[in-house]
């Protein structure tokens, strides 16, 4: 048990840094690419929609949503406009980095996912927004687009099936929220990239053009060729039951070996991951907290006991109660934990950070990236930045951390898009579980910052 | 009493529905009217269950039930956005029973399940067995929130802005917001005094970026040229480079905006809104005759702007209608009554003036007489006119034609507002037989000219040299002009906004107007002089105030069969079906 929870169980990314392997189609042809473009045109679509659903998958953007209910909104026979797919690839949560890896190494393995998801749910025109600061990303999909319209996987009557399909890569306005769903399809647009509100909840209906849109991360499209692949219930039984599949984990902050690595969902602890996978915390320092899907998911601090629900042997929910190194890296138990597995950028801290510099620095971000369409995200992030800079540069006030919690909550839950809770829910969580850490610092008003966080805030 | 109430907005919904129909073309929504008026459905606001009309959006049904709720960005007449979060309510749905049917409370109704996370008014419509919390503490702190958030950025610059007084951001501080400020920060700066068009001046600090002028540019205006550019708080509303929001309806969005982000340059700096006293009034400068409110203080008219009326101008008014107030204090202004003696003008009493042109009239024989009536007087003065002109047996009276410039949208190519009003009354021939006038001037055959309402028949194609051949030349109107420096007697009278009458537009929509000022020196009314002089000419009287030409002139007219004065309302009364008028039915009757 111990020595298979270190071995990673490469999907996604079986072919990405093996020896000799290049991102040109002859390399992944040789490598078995394209095959399951041509069992799963011969499958037909719904058998394709059908294996998906069975597989359990869920979107690896960030929400978690089952892609199989996600595609089921729309029925592509009853469908008189034009149905669209669009593959969000404009990856910036920070501590996320797995969507690049694919572009860069891998973008057919991308490819070759998007026109079965294409096919299955009789998408004729599809869109890769791609993030705009992946410059070489995007001459890579391009390239990668030429070469399979060359070889036939894509354009008119796609290998004689009769079925056509069009790619475009859409490069994204440069901004964070050109992410979030409908932010997308607005910048799609041409629009400023507004998401817009909400319901309708999924762009199912009223997607890109006001015409029905599916809108799929980067990975869990890939995801979707080894589906497949191996059958939706064989896909179901890597990983546990509705955490199905395997995930892309990206580490970053404190750890030996940070990185990018691929486990079955749930099939590590945290544990497990920072001290066998990425050769535990590093300089022999201890862990203070993790950040476990991306920054905008609420931190985890060592020593936490969580209560958890979990399915016992007999079929029984039982309460445990586990600590934060015993956290399975799954849905469910993260977000029973009060955080979420989110976008599965792990951010890893030791003893040695400064809490209060380090939500500084994530509120600047989000300062910084808040669209500012709606009130409280648009007044009230920029708040948070400037409290929290403010302490930071040793001019703290008493009421601060009060007033930080309050300000956040009135952001969380109110706001148009989901980016309210994003900025909102690193403040609430870093102020509540460490207020000792914010006190002191208030009260050592006057001492500079030790590190260079501050530059970051101005 | 809660089912009594449904009832009556209902009916009030109705109304308002039929009377909207007429403007669906002018405003791309009309989210204050139901798809299905008639369709109900139950919701409970605040606890109290009433019928509504299904999908109705949530502020909508609040404003209906009087539970109101605050907002910025929505509009009514324009697309919901959602983004100031001001309408965020709290929300619920019927409990289901496993067999998908409500669960029923004791008091017979279903129970609700309360959603946590609040919802957007704006953007919520009704459906069956829903509840609404307009005043619970989750809402409550959502708008204090929202106060809280949109006031740290703002300059609070109240004493020297133009909206102080009527600033939604004042008025909701009262109602939602908090005394003092917890914002110690260094607030966002942005560009101020910006010159955003001929007519708008913008202050991008006081901005909340509901986009409102955005959408209605946009939207109603089809002239996409202002927009939001930079992010987050630091978003900036700005024209497109190189362009400029000068379109004829621009000052709409100082309406709009509901707070001083965008002044209107004509306006800003003069006046404080709390000193203006509001008259109901419409505007003169076309035939369309948009609904105003006339904004005065002290005997001067310091703006106009438009008063919701569905079946005429919606929310809206022309910017050229808006500003066509200036010549209120136009130095060609006439504030005495003038008389000619020896060649020249020189002014005299209104007796004097009065009986030199009741003299002028009785000099010359009926068939002798010409009167220009004018599309720019009141039915009231056009039926005292008429009265004269039957008691003296004058039978060739006419309107002078003015073009106006008709943009498909509010203004109409009908220059004169009461141009309908002249031809119901039977005193126009749409400037047909005006235009012999001169001709027979100089033939000798018209000795008697009155002209009225101001109208300049020299530039109307009467020339000076024949208008010098008459024997009697009388003008009553507001400026001076070069019919009125050849005239025997002028008779200085009042303007728009200086009198109270009725008028009939382009589209047969029988209007009000009220006095807000008065006239200015020794000018009058011209129902009054045109009583007087009535007096003077033939001893008829009967006539002591507006209300009482109003009805006689109600006993008389067939179209006005039935209506007193109280009856028009604020929002007037239409005459006959719009469609059959625009096909000029009213001419022939």
């Amino acid at each position: 048990m111990f020595l298979m929870a270190r071995r990673e169980h490469r999907l996604v990314f079986k072919n990405i840094d093996v020896r000799g392997y290049t991102r040109d189609i002859a390399c992944y042809q040789k490598h078995g690419g394209y095959e399951i473009l041509k069992k799963g045109l011969a499958m037909g679509g719904a058998a394709i929609r059908d294996e998906v659903k069975k597989s359990q998958l869920r979107g690896r953007g960030g929400a978690g949503f089952p892609t199989g209910t996600k595609w089921s909104f729309i029925d592509p026979a009853k469908t008189t406009k034009p149905i669209y797919l669009i593959c969000n690839a404009d990856e910036s949560e920070p501590g996320t980095f797995k969507d690049r890896q694919i572009i860069h190494k891998d973008p057919h393995q991308l490819l070759e996912g998007m026109i079965l998801s294409c096919f299955a749910n009789g998408v004729k025109l599809a869109y890769l927004y791609i993030r705009c600061e992946f410059t070489e990303g995007w001459k890579i999909m391009e390239k990668a687009l030429e070469e399979a319209r060359a070889a036939g996987f894509l354009g008119k009557n796609i290998l004689k099936t009769g079925y056509d399909l069009e790619i475009y890569v859409h490069r994204g306005a440069g901004a964070y929220i050109c992410g979030e769903e409908t932010g997308l399809i607005e910048s799609l647009e041409g629009k400023r990239a507004y998401p817009r509100i909400k319901p309708p909840y999924f762009p199912a209906v009223l997607g890109l053009y006001m015409c029905p849109t599916i809108v799929n991360n980067v990975e869990t499209l890939c995801n979707v060729k080894h589906i497949v692949e191996m059958g939706g219930e064989a896909y179901a039984n890597i990983g546990r039951s509705n955490n199905t599949g395997t995930r892309l984990l990206c580490v970053s902050g404190d750890v030996v070996r940070p990185g990018y690595y691929e486990f079955p969902v749930g099939a590590l602890t945290l544990g497990q991951l920072i001290n066998d996978v990425c050769g535990g915390i590093r300089n022999g320092n201890r862990l203070k907290a993790v950040i476990p899907g991306g920054s905008s998911a609420k931190v985890l601090k060592a020593g936490e006991v969580y209560k958890i629900k979990e399915k016992g042997l007999d079929g029984k929910m039982l309460d445990k109660e586990v600590g934060l190194e015993d956290l399975r890296l799954d849905f469910d138990t993260l977000a029973a934990a009060g955080s979420m597995a989110g976008s599965g950028g792990v951010i890893v801290m030791d003893h040695t950070r400064d809490m209060v510099e380090c939500l500084a620095n994530i509120s600047a971000f989000y300062a910084h990236e808040s669209c500012g369409q709606c009130t409280p995200c648009r007044e009230g992030v920029l708040w948070l930045k400037k409290i929290l800079g403010r302490i930071a540069e040793g001019h703290g006030r008493e009421d601060d951390p009060a007033l930080l919690k309050e300000v956040a909550d009135r952001i969380a839950g109110r706001t148009i898009c989901a980016f309210g809770e994003a900025a909102a829910w690193p403040v609430q969580s870093f102020i509540s579980k460490f207020k000792a850490e914010f006190s002191a610092r208030i009260a050592r008003n006057g001492s500079a910052s030790r590190h260079d966080t501050i530059s970051l805030l101005h | 009493m809660d089912q009594r109430l449904g009832t009556i907005r209902f009916l009030y919904s109705i109304e308002k529905n039929m009377s909207c129909c007429q403007t669906h073309s002018m405003n791309p929504w009309n989210h204050d009217v139901a798809k299905d008026e008639l369709d109900l459905v139950d919701v409970q606001v605040d606890g109290v269950w009433l019928k509504m009309p299904k999908g109705l959006n949530v502020v909508e049904v609040a404003h209906r039930s009087k539970n109101f709720i605050p907002h910025y960005c929505y509009h009514p007449k324009l697309s919901v956005v959602g983004n100031c979060r001001m309408c965020l309510f709290e929300m619920g749905t019927p409990k289901m029973n496993a067999d998908r049917s409500p669960v029923m409370g004791l008091d017979g109704k279903p129970e609700i399940a309360w959603m946590p996370r609040p919802q957007i008014g704006c953007a919520t419509g009704i459906t069956q067995g829903m509840g609404i919390r307009t005043d619970s503490p989750l809402v409550k702190d959502c708008r204090n929130g929202v106060m809280e958030f949109l006031l740290i950025n703002h300059p609070l610059d109240c004493p020297i802005c133009d909206q102080a007084g009527e600033c939604k951001l004042q008025e909701y501080s009262v109602e939602y917001g908090t005394g003092a400020s917890r914002f110690v920060e260094e607030k966002v700066k942005k560009p101020k005094n910006v010159d955003l068009g001929k007519r708008i001046v913008l202050d991008d600090e006081r901005c909340i970026l509901c986009s409102r002028c955005v959408r209605f540019a946009s939207e109603v205006m089809k002239d996409d040229v202002l927009g939001f550019v930079n992010r987050g708080s630091q978003s900036t509303l700005t024209a497109y480079p190189g362009k400029s929001f000068d379109n004829d309806y621009s000052l709409n969005t100082v309406d709009l905006c509901p707070v001083g982000a965008l002044t209107s340059k004509d306006f800003r700096f003069q006046m404080r809104v709390w000193f203006l006293k509001e008259t109901k009034s419409i505007c003169t400068s076309c035939g369309t005759g948009c609904s105003t409110t006339i904004g005065s203080r002290e005997g001067k008219v310091h703006r106009l702007t438009p008063r919701e009326n569905e079946a005429v101008n919606s929310s809206w008014m022309c910017d050229y209608g808006r500003l066509n107030i200036h010549y209120l204090e136009s130095k060609d202004r006439l504030h005495r009554p003038l008389l000619k003696a020896v060649g020249e003008q020189f002014p005299g009493t209104w007796t004097d003036a009065i009986h030199r042109a009741a003299e002028g009239l009785g000099k010359v024989k009926p068939e002798e007489i010409a009167v220009v009536a004018s599309g720019r007087l009141t039915n009231e003065e056009l039926f005292v006119l008429k009265r004269l002109l039957g008691e003296l047996g004058v039978t060739r009276v006419d309107i002078v034609k003015h073009n106006g410039q008709a943009d498909n949208f509010l203004r109409s190519g009908d220059g004169n507002p009461n141009g309908r009003g002249a031809e119901l009354l039977g005193l126009s021939s749409g400037g047909r037989k005006f235009s012999s006038w001169g001709a027979e001037i100089v033939s000798g055959k018209i000795r008697a000219l009155l002209v009225l309402g101001g109208e300049d028949v020299v530039a109307a194609g009467i020339p000076a040299s024949a208008l010098q051949k008459l024997d009697v030349l009388l003008f009553s109107g507001i400026l001076g002009n070069e019919t009125s420096r050849l005239a025997h007697v002028v008779l200085p009278s009042a303007a728009t906004a200086e009198k109270t009458g009725s008028m009939v537009n382009v589209h047969g929509r029988l209007q009000r107007m009220t006095r807000a000022i008065p006239a200015p020196g020794e000018a009058r009314e011209d129902w009054l002089i045109l009583r007087d002089l009535r007096e003077a000419c033939t001893g008829g009287n009967s006539l002591h105030s507006v209300e009482d030409v109003w009805k006689a002139m109600a006993g008389e007219v067939p179209q006005f069969t039935g209506l007193s004065w109280a009856k028009i309302g604020d929002l007037g009364v239409q005459l006959e079906a719009r469609s059959s008028l625009s096909e000029g039915t009213l001419v022939r009757a």
